[in-house]
């Protein structure tokens, strides 16, 4: 397929390229920008970590698991493009070495890249923007230092990037489609698409199981399919939105959505995850399902002409299962709006950037002391995300009481059997699930209870 | 002078713009194939046959090597020769390279070697300490015993006396940087090696043997690592050895490196131990006697095992003054990656029983640990009034560089301890779901490898008819600063700005016969020798000068830029200028060898180390005890690195270090299923800190004081200690966790937030 884009600043025209050739493979070995380190090749280490420049705005991506079809019409910086053209370093390289932010070094071209993208988007929440940049040498506080000495310094003019224009070329081996209808028919006719969203998830098929995709499809065009709109009792947010964008829609709607969703991944692995990605996989331990769950979100579908709803608890039949027919597809979610009452917690080994061992997701509400309608969302605790129906109706009408809700985690035990692995034991899954209805009793009692709201 | 100023690392300018080279980065020639490793998928067993028709047929393979392919003995082991690199009857391990695949990518390397099919008569696999126990299976014919006084004895007399057991888990290194070699067929069957190794000569031995060669056939080169911490000591000899190996066999270039997962699934980690304990102790909390087991599970082969064990035991006192202690140590074989060298090397896991020894005295007689840590102090060195004799360590040598009282009493009050202390308990007096701890945890690190012959080092020092320098020294970089500041060392001999000195590679064709960069000794071994070299040729350079202006050599100074005698200034170009047209030899090297060091290792004892290097941290933790989900809100540390050569490496290794010993003890989980496969062998699985994972509010400071033994410009070693000050987060833990009941925490590491809510539920247990 033939491909187009900005690199550090100048024109690339590429022809015939595989559609699952990665943009760092391409950076490393066709060009020999070798500045751009591979450290994982999955997506979880950040020192492949580039820039790349779109209608949305900067933002930093990890080129090990990105396809270089994502990147036709925009423009990619790399750390060898951070420096200004004349070689004068950016004032986040200049930082580094005053702080002493590197020390073997291997790390540190990504950094630069994460902190660089920030530094242009004013971003100085500066644990978010490096949460998936991991540093083994450091131990992060020189490099911290680095980004906050940098804060106030102007941002270099070659930084501003003016994205190429989109331009379409592809082929009927590596679909690129535009319009939502035509790409609805002809997925009909050709089921056995692997459909590419942000390919977080897709992109380890390629590097880590060598799998052959196939036919592919990338749905990154197709306008229908992304942003956010709101009607008065609506947020309507297309499959291809990506987490970041759809992080900062909740921030003001469902807050406790919206720190979930800062755990999902890292910033470059938000930038790239859809929520349909994230959806239509049908993990048992995606982020974004329990809250959509506990939120009563509805999910939209398609095939061909024929447009769906469904609960989005009931689109999760079994693991590796979902009410999804051969050619239909994903294409939203609805949420309702309405007064918050969304509880979100996610357990994972480390804080950030690791994948839930429990995520769950409770929405309470109460009138009078009497519970008036409850939903419980829960991933890690079955092969689907999967609402907690026993503790539910242990609570639903009940008094609003410790009592009442120590019931619903008895009851908890009927609703789920979860497995021992990695990451947890089932008897540690069962018991933080159910501590998970506890923490909302004492939080709403005012009581201090999440270890990120003590400081020494 | 150069010396003690917090300059920048070497290469930090390269670092932030991409352009540091590392070795998959060298442009290769046109043709260059690359390697993977096939693997056994079964923990032990027979190796009947393996069908590699498909992996044969694979696109883009040239060929694919099997043990019996191997024209000479290819083992890679570091020490006793039971490594083969491709398994030949047997394989012992999920993991072990079983064949190598040569192809013209990375890719369809990789891609290949999943192809294979394998018959395996499976055999009994052994991966616990007990299954070993009961098989007697260990390295060495039976567990290492050092002691001093009578421990079992005294333990019978002792007022109170406390048993328990901690198991601690192993480490995987996770330098960013995977392993990586490069190999360039040279003429007459030579070879050279670009290596991200630790350890060069090794390298060079190892393919020596493996093409039948002598070492002179074999250059290798290393010029940074992307991290290393003890990973690439050895680890890399089987990559090294593969790539000579194939590319003598195909006449072209071979490179090789692990993709991530293939990296934490063949390499080897830190060993996991588990210590059980006896301990008596009088009311105030004075040790009387120790008796101590170490159980380590050194994976399959030998590898490092039997010196991390030893460097275990010669910290099982730690920083306490033990009258006596018996300490049993089990090196036993299992079924799992060979451990090996990891930061410490065996001395995290030696400390880590004996501090949570004294948090459970002090948990049992209801007094804080800080205070019982520091009863049981070394005394101060040179506070020997009289006969008094050296309070010694358990292994003989006599403790007479003590630092850690004054060390501890700095710490204690510039971190405001008591009135924190006291907070926390206000806290957890008062709050239900969130509890806070706090502690105090010393370290006390021997400094010298425990092999004797290994504590040598040399160096090449030109300067150049124009003033330059070029400085090469048988240490390796991984990120360290070693080369920075042995260049500090040489700038200020030569009293030459920085950018005088040119810091090249290392290169097994310069200096020759160099020791691992391991055990902290980089600086204090390569700094000498390079000293050494220097000082040769200034001395030439003075005795020139002398004779010049008819003075003595001693007249002639070196500073600023500038060599100066009577009253001429001769800028230092215009000196070497002058050298080089009087014949005077501008290049020399040096040579250096630690001095008063024997040990005896059968019988533990004698003085393995040239001296210590200490420290001590504070840390303040909150814990969630619905979940156990944790976190380090402050941390301070005040540590010991002599007269600092580079205060700003050192802090930026104390920091780091403290950050990767917490990891350790916190969430870095290894697990292994039924059958003997890691888990964990990716990020998504294995956490190491992230960025926010490190402490809010994060106070390191540097001791002011000199070493007092005769170490490079008085400076100590700082490369592992640091590691050893994140014992005080997992101890901080322990604290929490033993406010939310009356039974003794009993907390296990790693602290991982399932295992804190579960040492919660036992504190509860009455």
């Amino acid at each position: 397929m033939n491909v187009s884009f900005r690199l550090n600043g100048k024109g690339v025209e590429l022809t015939n390229v595989s559609a699952t050739t990665t943009l760092l493979d391409w950076l490393r070995i066709d060009q020999n920008l070798t500045g751009t380190k591979e450290g994982c090749n999955e997506g979880d280490c950040g020192a492949c970590s580039v820039m790349v420049t779109d209608q949305t705005g900067a933002k930093a991506l990890n080129a090990c698991i990105l396809f270089l079809p994502q990147l036709d019409g925009k423009a990619i910086r790399t750390v060898e493009g951070i420096s200004a053209p004349d070689g004068t370093p950016h004032p986040v390289q200049t930082e580094m070495i005053n702080h002493h932010g590197s020390q073997c070094g291997f790390c540190t071209p990504g950094f630069v890249v994460s902190m660089a993208t920030a530094h242009l988007n004013g971003d100085t929440d500066h644990d978010v923007a490096l949460a998936g940049n991991l540093c083994r040498c450091t131990g992060y506080a020189p490099i911290i230092r680095a980004a906050e000495a940098a804060e106030n310094a102007s941002i270099p003019a070659h930084m501003v990037e003016i994205p190429p224009i989109l331009r379409t070329k592809s082929n009927e081996k590596d679909l690129i489609p535009t319009d939502l209808e035509g790409f609805a028919n002809w997925y009909e006719a050709n089921p056995d698409t692997t459909l590419i969203a942000g390919a977080t998830d897709v992109g380890l098929w390629v590097t880590k199981h060598f799998s052959d995709l196939g036919q592919t499809a990338f749905l990154n065009r197709i306008p229908e399919l992304r942003g956010i709109s709101e009607t008065d009792d609506e947020i309507h947010v297309g499959a291809m939105t990506t987490l970041t964008e759809l992080l900062e829609t909740m921030k003001t709607r469902y807050p406790s959505f919206a720190t979930l969703i800062k755990r999902y991944g890292s910033t470059q692995v938000r930038n790239a995850a859809t929520i349909g990605g994230n959806i239509a996989n049908g993990s048992p331990i995606g982020d974004g399902p329990p809250a959509l769950i506990a939120l009563d979100a509805t999910l939209h579908l398609r095939k061909g002409s024929k447009t769906r709803q469904t609960p989005i608890a009931n689109y999760f039949i079994e693991y590796g299962k979902q009410d999804r027919d051969l050619g239909e597809f994903v294409t939203g979610v609805t949420i309702p709006k309405v007064a918050d009452n969304l509880h979100c917690y996610k357990l994972s080994k480390r804080f950030d950037q690791d994948i839930s061992a429990v995520c769950g997701c409770i929405w309470i509400e109460v009138n009078n002391d009497i519970i008036s309608k409850v939903r419980l969302g829960y991933g890690g605790m079955a092969g689907i995300p999967k609402r907690a129906t026993h503790a539910e109706d242990a609570l639903n009408g009940k008094a609003w009481s410790e009592d009442t809700i120590r019931q619903a985690m008895d009851e908890m035990s009927k609703d789920f059997a979860p497995l021992s692995d990695m990451r947890a034991s089932a008897e540690y899954r069962m018991q933080t699930a159910q501590n998970m209805l506890l923490r909302v009793w004492h939080e709403r009692n005012g009581e201090t209870t999440l270890v990120h709201e003590v400081t020494a | 002078m150069s010396i003690a100023k917090p300059l920048p690392h070497d290469a930090a300018a390269l670092h932030v713009n991409g352009s540091a080279r590392y070795v998959d980065d060298i442009p290769t020639p046109h043709g260059t194939l690359h390697l993977a490793f096939g693997t056994s998928p079964i923990a032990a067993g027979t190796l009947n046959s393996m069908n590699l028709e498909t992996v044969r047929a694979a696109e883009g393979v040239i060929a694919v090597l099997t043990a019996d392919d191997l024209e000479f003995d290819s083992d890679v082991s570091p020490s006793a020769h039971d490594e083969p690199l491709l398994a030949e009857k047997t394989v012992a391990y999920v993991g072990q390279p079983t064949f190598l695949v040569i192809a013209n990518s990375h890719t369809a390397a990789r891609k290949a070697a999943r192809l294979a099919q394998f018959n395996i008569t499976e055999g009994t696999p052994i991966f616990t300490i007990e299954e070993a126990l009961t098989a007697n299976s260990r390295f060495e014919d039976g567990p290492r015993i050092y002691s001093k006084g009578d421990a079992v004895a005294i333990l019978e007399t002792s007022a109170h006396t406390i048993n328990g057991s901690i198991t601690m888990g192993g480490q995987e290194h996770f330098y960013l940087e995977g392993q990586a070699a490069l190999a360039l067929p040279a003429e007459n069957g030579d070879v050279l090696v670009h290596s991200s190794t630790q350890h060069p000569t090794e390298i060079q031995h190892k393919v020596a043997h493996a093409i039948g060669k002598p070492m002179h056939a074999v250059r290798v080169e290393t010029r940074r690592m992307g991290g290393g911490f003890g990973g690439k000591e050895s680890q890399g000899n089987a990559l090294a050895v593969a790539c000579a190996i194939a590319a003598l066999k195909t006449g072209k270039p071979c490179k090789m490196r692990y993709d991530r997962d293939d990296d934490m699934i063949i390499t080897g980690k830190r060993h996991d131990f588990r210590i059980d304990y006896t301990c008596g102790f009088d009311s105030d909390g004075l040790i009387q006697a120790i008796d101590v087991k170490h159980y380590t599970r050194c994976g399959w082969a030998q590898d490092l095992s039997l010196p991390v064990a030893d460097r275990a035991m010669l910290h099982a006192d730690n920083a306490y003054n033990l009258p006596n202690i018996r300490i049993e140590s089990h090196r036993l074989k299992t079924n799992i990656q060979s451990a090996t060298a990891y930061r410490g090397f065996g001395g995290p896991q030696g400390m880590l029983g004996m501090e949570r020894i004294v948090d459970h005295i002090a948990q049992t007689l209801g007094m804080d640990p800080a205070i019982v840590r520091q009863k049981n102090y070394y005394a101060s060195g040179g506070s020997f009034p009289g006969k008094m004799k050296p309070q010694t360590t358990p292994y003989g040598q006599d403790v007479t560089d003590s630092i850690i009282l004054e060390l501890t009493d700095a710490l204690m009050s510039s971190s405001d301890y008591s009135n924190r202390r006291a907070a926390a308990d206000d806290w957890n007096s008062t709050n239900s779901i969130i509890k806070r701890g706090i502690a105090m945890t010393p370290v006390k690190f021997g400094i010298s490898f425990t092999l004797t012959h290994l504590n040598q080092a040399g160096a090449l020092v030109h300067v150049y008819q124009d003033g330059s320098i070029h400085l090469n020294h048988g240490g390796t970089e991984m990120g360290q600063g070693l080369f920075q500041k042995v260049a500090q060392v040489a700038a200020s001999r030569f009293g030459v700005p920085m950018d005088a000195i040119k810091i090249s590679a290392t290169d097994t064709a310069k200096v020759p016969n160099t020791s691992a960069t391991a055990a902290s000794s980089g600086t204090d071994l390569n700094g000498m020798a390079v000293k050494v070299a220097c000082d040769k040729i200034r001395d030439r350079i003075a005795q020139h000068f002398a004779k010049l202006h008819n003075c003595t050599a001693t007249d002639v100074s070196f500073s600023e830029g500038y060599v100066r005698v009577a009253d001429k200034n001769y800028t230092f170009p215009e000196a070497a200028q002058l050298a080089y047209q009087a014949r005077i030899s501008l290049s020399a090297t040096g040579f250096y060898k630690t001095p008063d060091i024997q040990w005896d290792r059968i019988k533990g004892q004698g003085r393995p180390f040239f001296y210590f290097a200490y420290g001590a941290a504070i840390t303040e933790v909150a814990v969630d005890t619905l979940t156990g989900e944790n976190r380090i809100l402050r941390t301070d540390i005040l540590h010991d690195a002599g007269a600092s050569l580079n205060p700003a490496l050192d802090i930026g290794q104390i920091e780091g270090g403290y950050v990767q010993g917490a990891g350790w003890l916190t969430t870095e989980e290894l697990v292994w299923d039924q059958k003997g496969r890691l888990r964990t062998h990716a990020p998504s699985t294995y956490k190491i800190p992230a960025c926010s994972d490190r402490p809010d509010i994060f106070n390191v400071d540097l001791w002011d004081g000199e070493n007092p033994a005769e170490t490079i410009f008085k400076s100590k070693a700082v490369g592992e200690p640091p590691l050893m000050l994140g014992v005080s987060a997992f101890f901080a833990l322990s604290d929490a966790v033993a406010s939310c009941g009356p039974t003794f925490a009993d907390l296990q590491a790693p602290a991982t937030a399932e295992e804190v809510l579960a040492a919660i539920g036992r504190t509860q247990n009455v």
